[in-house]
């Protein structure tokens, strides 16, 4: 399955955040999209999810969905979004509720996404109770409960520490590893998009507009923290956004 | 450097501590207090009947029965409205947070008439439902009403929009996102609105009693008071007392069971 934009352009009310964007994700495959802030890469990933309407243009999907995937476009969200009333088990059974599947089923569903995330010993435990690292896992099995094809994943580990970042980016990458999941990855993270990413899709400032596509063709689990290649990648990025980021960092938020 | 010297401890401001052995002392030091003015005829026992005095009056009630009849009065008039208050109040409540129909027309007549003091609807109400039951229960329900819908939209209204914008993206029906998302989310706001719907409700109940019934606590603090009986009066506001205890802690238990995520 492929999930894309088509000349997408956004604006709220006068302001424009972005400009004639077009990029495709297949299944197997991780775009991540960089950009300095307000440079409207949030906005693209509604835009991809459905979740906003753009102001021209339109997101697209081809190709059938996988079979039993009950929610092939799918977010993970960067601050989680869990239901604090409801138990980890509970939030990851969320997605599959109206799935009209019998409830034994669901309860294995549930089990496997929980296992796949290292979650099983915390199946009843509250969403207060745990860590940032572990609530953003619980986001991801939730994720992964409804058997999607593309998840789209907005800044997912922007709200944690900087080793629970490395941890969960093991997880990405191994939940990358079968092939069978694609992703759009929003990030202002360079380095977390040059270690997972397939393609890098730079946006400009706002409003945003594609600026450079860059592929990474390094197999992504071949790659380390420290390989000379990654960094160069990096470094090549940042050259790309440094200025708009200045820019952006010296502009008022309402325009 | 120079000889160390500790530094000043200065974390220490704006933290009491929880004492409950220290409330109940209080209390008992105060009725004890009361006693001693009374023996020692300090107290006028017409004025101020003692502590014992008014223990007598609640236990010769509770022989005679009279008791448990103006209380199931109180307990029947106050259950029924607040009943009623309560779930018209959640459900519009529900509307206003949900509807952009009912939003403004229903802000705007609740803003009307909340600043109403409910009690002088009252005797609208007797011409409407006469002077029996049916107009204080209405009375009560009017006044569980308002402050439950106040209570009701906003605590919708502040229900973590991403939670809502999550449960669309995982699918959900709109009735699905009310009953899984908005509910359990506004559900601590409802609680504490309850609350205070629940100690409008005793206001209301003990007001309309005093103007027209026979039976009830507030009949009989009336009664007792053109009597001078002053210690079956004070024997009444007890009985409002306990009652309104009770009714905090039944409110009280189904917050922490309902809540127990937080």
């Amino acid at each position: 399955m492929q999930l894309g934009a088509a000349h997408v352009s956004h604006r709220y009310g006068p302001l424009p955040v972005l400009d004639d964007v077009s990029l495709t994700v297949s299944t197997g495959e991780v775009v991540a999209i960089v950009g300095p802030s307000g440079c409207g890469k949030s906005t693209l990933l509604r835009i991809l999810g459905g979740l906003e309407r753009p102001s021209a243009g339109r997101a697209e999907t081809a190709g059938a969905p996988p079979e039993g995937s009950l929610n092939p476009v799918t977010f993970v969200f960067q601050d989680f979004a869990l239901l604090p009333w409801r138990s980890v088990a509970g939030n990851v059974r969320l997605g599959l509720e109206a799935s009209g599947l019998p409830a034994r089923r669901v309860d294995a569903m549930v089990a496997d996404a929980l296992g796949r995330t290292g979650l099983t010993d915390f199946a009843t435990a509250w969403p207060r109770q745990l860590s940032g690292g572990m609530k953003q896992r619980v986001g991801i099995a939730r994720a992964l409960a409804v058997r999607p094809a593309i998840l789209l994943m907005d800044e997912p580990l922007s709200a944690l520490d900087a080793q629970t970042r490395a941890l969960l980016m093991d997880d990405l990458v191994r939940l990358h590893a079968g092939g069978d999941i694609g992703s759009v990855y929003v990030t202002h993270n360079l380095d977390e998009a040059v270690r997972l990413a397939d393609r890098v899709v730079v946006l400009s400032r706002r409003p945003g507009r594609v600026r450079a596509e860059i592929a990474i063709t390094i197999p992504r689990t071949a790659r380390r923290m420290d390989d000379p290649v990654l960094a160069r990648h990096a470094a090549g990025l940042w050259d790309l956004i440094r200025d708009d980021a200045a820019a952006a960092d010296r502009e008022l938020a309402d325009g | 450097m120079a000889e160390p010297a500790e530094v000043a401890f200065r974390g220490d401001l704006l933290t009491p501590r929880t004492r409950r052995w220290a409330g109940v002392l209080a209390l008992i030091g105060l009725i004890g207090l009361w006693q001693v003015g009374s023996s020692t005829g300090a107290l006028d026992p017409v004025l101020a009947p003692s502590p014992a005095e008014v223990w007598r009056a609640l236990a010769g009630m509770a022989r005679s029965g009279e008791l448990w009849q103006h209380a199931t009065a109180s307990l029947g008039r106050l259950a029924g409205g607040f009943a009623l208050g309560a779930t018209a109040g959640i459900g519009f409540g529900l509307a206003i947070g949900l509807s952009s129909v009912v939003r403004s027309p229903g802000v705007a007549l609740v803003s009307a008439l909340f600043p109403v003091p409910k009690i002088a609807l009252l005797p609208l109400f007797i011409i409407w439902f006469g002077i029996g039951e049916g107009s204080k229960v209405a009375t009560i329900a009017f006044g569980s009403f308002f402050p439950t819908v106040v209570a009701t939209y906003a605590a919708v209204d502040g229900v973590d929009r991403s939670l809502v914008r999550m449960g669309r993206a995982f699918g959900l029906s709109a009735g699905a996102i009310v009953r899984k998302i908005v509910l359990p989310g506004a559900l601590p706001g409802i609680l504490a609105g309850l609350r205070i719907a629940a100690s409008i409700a005793i206001v209301l109940l003990v007001a309309a009693e005093m103007i027209g019934a026979n039976r009830g606590i507030g009949a009989l603090v009336l009664a007792a008071g053109n009597l001078m009986q002053s210690d079956r009066l004070i024997a009444g506001v007890v009985m409002l007392s306990v009652l309104g205890l009770c009714v905090a802690g039944v409110l009280g238990y189904a917050e922490r069971r309902l809540t127990a995520w937080r």
